[in-house]
């Protein structure tokens, strides 16, 4: 089994991979970058672990324990090594690394998870008018410049975008002696989770301008000013709210993607709204065998269910694994589980959904432990969330207030799974809202 | 007579991140409505009286891999000792090698509340 990335989804699906019977020796972890640990070396902030540990860790505390436990139970890994490619000869999955001890060489495997995680956008924060001097980067960056580098990107800040990364660098840096001068979020709300904005902007008195954007930017070698405006509904800007704001850097943080050009080269089916594979109930995507987890298959806002969908990966490609060996002894053919894409029924986000993974299921295969986890399109309060098999409501639950910046999920359980069985023939499952 | 305030608040102690209507008189809670569990009340009887944060960090670091060590609070400390706090920890140099949860500081702040290191270096 290979997987490619080392943060805490790799590290949670090797864990869970060993646990349900692939021997240490036949898991590989192929990391990039010199250490494992993935995003959480440079998220020194706390906020991790609370679901798994019920205990408020920093990134790297969390990634240490998952590290320590890899090195427990002697999983192989090897670090400084990219993946360049994955080819998918049905039965045996070629990657190709690259890295400074191996050079370029090919490993061969039954099975593959990919746990490659997610880059910054910057797309969208391009085309603002103005000139380019240095001084604009984007929150992950500076966050790494701060926290792993030990140097400070600027001294007067204003930060586009209110996703998570953005708000913790604006505390950060504020911490560390910047002036954070506003924060600019084009939509009415936030995509940041709400307790960020209570202690990273709150706290400090930091001004959150909902509703507000980035149209200029000015000064020739070094960020001098940015010009920021109000927009109206269809995010136009408003001249006469035009405002100066003097600073010498501009963060951005305008959201996350996940990164997939090693999937989408392998010809694996990509979701278009979550950027990620089309996964099923095991996590396996359109290749057979190959199996995805963390925020290269969606983004996540809490780590916690990363490693959870991890677990779950590892556990799921450890059963593909041994079932191919028990058909090749008895000479069964090649796999026996039907390829996502080709049976199971979808599960379609409905009113007020933006996407939910998995996108499909075959509801056999359906188990208790697992959940259906979705994000809403907008803001909604005093809501319902409804399941629905063809048009028959099989579970809902009233919520008092949902957002896009919060993951939602419905766990499956016996109660639906017996629900769901009574039904015959289904056609589709449809999660959706009502107000 | 004195009258009561209200004010909203999110809790800060876990990602749900409850948005809460806080009920209070002086210092005293009278009132909190919107939490998903009793650690909001607490949150919200701590942030009337004394507001406090875990502080979180890092400090240099010599003689390992990495340049700098993650560093954080082992309890929260009080909000307004934050500033004074980091003039401190942004003294502090260190050497490898260095334990997670090893005590870099002790009675930090105030007494009871120690730095501690956030990884193996
Ligand atoms: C700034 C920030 C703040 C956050 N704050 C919180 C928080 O407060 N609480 C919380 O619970 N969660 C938080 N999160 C979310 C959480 O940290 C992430 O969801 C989680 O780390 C994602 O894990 P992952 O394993 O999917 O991806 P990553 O941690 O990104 O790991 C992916 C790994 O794959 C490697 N890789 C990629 N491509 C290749 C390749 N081709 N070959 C080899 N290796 C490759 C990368 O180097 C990387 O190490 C935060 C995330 C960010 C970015
Ligand atoms: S009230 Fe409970 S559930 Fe809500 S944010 Fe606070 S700790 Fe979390």
């Amino acid at each position: 089994m290979v997987i490619i990335g080392g943060g805490p989804a790799g590290l949670a699906a090797a864990l869970e991979a060993k646990r349900y019977g692939i021997n240490e020796k036949e898991i590989l972890i192929v990391e990039r970058e010199r250490e494992l640990g993935g995003i959480l070396n440079q998220c020194i902030h706390a906020g991790f672990g609370i679901h798994i540990f019920e205990e408020d860790l920093t990134g790297p505390e969390y990634a240490s324990r998952f590290i320590r436990r890899v090195r427990e139970e002697k999983i192989e890994y090897i670090l400084d090594s990219m993946v360049l490619s994955i080819s998918d000869n049905k039965i045996i999955k070629i990657i190709t690394v690259v890295s400074p001890e191996l050079g370029l060489c090919k490993i061969e495997a039954k099975a593959v998870i990919l746990a490659m995680g997610c880059r910054e956008r910057t797309r969208g924060a391009l085309n603002i008018p103005g000139t380019r001097p240095a001084g604009i980067l984007t929150a992950g960056t500076a966050q790494r410049f701060v926290n792993i580098e030990g140097y400070m990107p600027g001294r007067e800040v204003v930060i586009l975008g209110s996703g998570d990364i953005g708000l913790i660098m604006a505390r950060r840096m504020t911490l560390e002696g910047a002036k954070v001068k506003a924060v600019c979020e084009i939509m009415p709300y936030s995509n940041g989770l709400a307790r960020n904005i209570a202690q990273c902007l709150g706290d400090f008195d930091i001004p959150l301008k909902l509703s507000h954007t980035v149209v200029q930017i000015n000064g020739r070698d070094r960020l001098e000013s940015v010009v920021i405006a109000k927009v109206d509904e269809n995010f136009k800007p408003v001249a006469e709210t035009r405002e100066v704001i003097e600073c010498d850097t501009l963060l951005l943080s305008v959201g996350l993607i996940p990164e997939n050009e090693l999937t989408a080269e392998a010809n694996i089916t990509l979701d278009n709204i979550t950027s990620g594979a089309v996964v099923d109930e095991t996590l396996m995507t359109s290749a057979d065998g190959i199996f995805a987890c963390g925020n290269v298959l969606h983004v996540h806002d809490l780590v916690d269910f990363v490693t959870g969908e991890g677990y779950k990966a590892g556990r799921a490609a450890a059963e593909y694994i041994i079932e191919n060996i028990g058909n090749a002894k008895t000479g069964a053919p090649g796999a026996s589980r039907p390829t996502v894409g080709t049976v199971g029924i979808e599960i379609v986000p409905g009113e007020g959904v933006r996407y939910v993974v998995p996108q499909r299921v075959n509801l056999k295969n359906l188990k208790s432990s697992d959940k259906f986890l979705f994000r809403v399109n907008n803001i909604y309060r005093n809501c319902k969330i409804i399941l629905k098999a063809d048009d028959y409501i099989i579970y809902s639950r009233k919520k008092i207030k949902v957002m896009p910046s919060e993951m939602e999920s419905i766990e499956i359980g016996e109660d639906i799974l017996s629900r769901l069985y009574k039904l015959n023939n289904i056609n589709n499952l449809e999660i959706c809202l009502e107000k | 007579m004195e009258i009561s305030e209200t004010k909203i608040l999110i809790c800060v102690t876990c990602p749900v991140g409850c948005e809460m209507t806080v009920e209070y008189k002086n210092k005293d809670l009278i009132s909190v409505t919107g939490n998903n569990c009793k650690r909001g009340e607490k949150y919200a009887s701590n942030e009337i009286v004394n507001p406090r944060r875990v502080l979180t960090s890092t400090v240099i670091l010599s003689g390992a891999k990495i340049k700098l060590m993650p560093v954080k609070t082992d309890k929260p400390i009080a909000k307004d000792k934050i500033f004074e706090a980091m003039r401190e920890i942004n003294k502090i140099k260190i050497e490898a090698p260095v334990k997670m949860g090893d005590v870099l500081r002790r009675d930090f702040t105030e007494q009871g509340i120690n730095l501690v290191a956030g990884r193996d270096a």
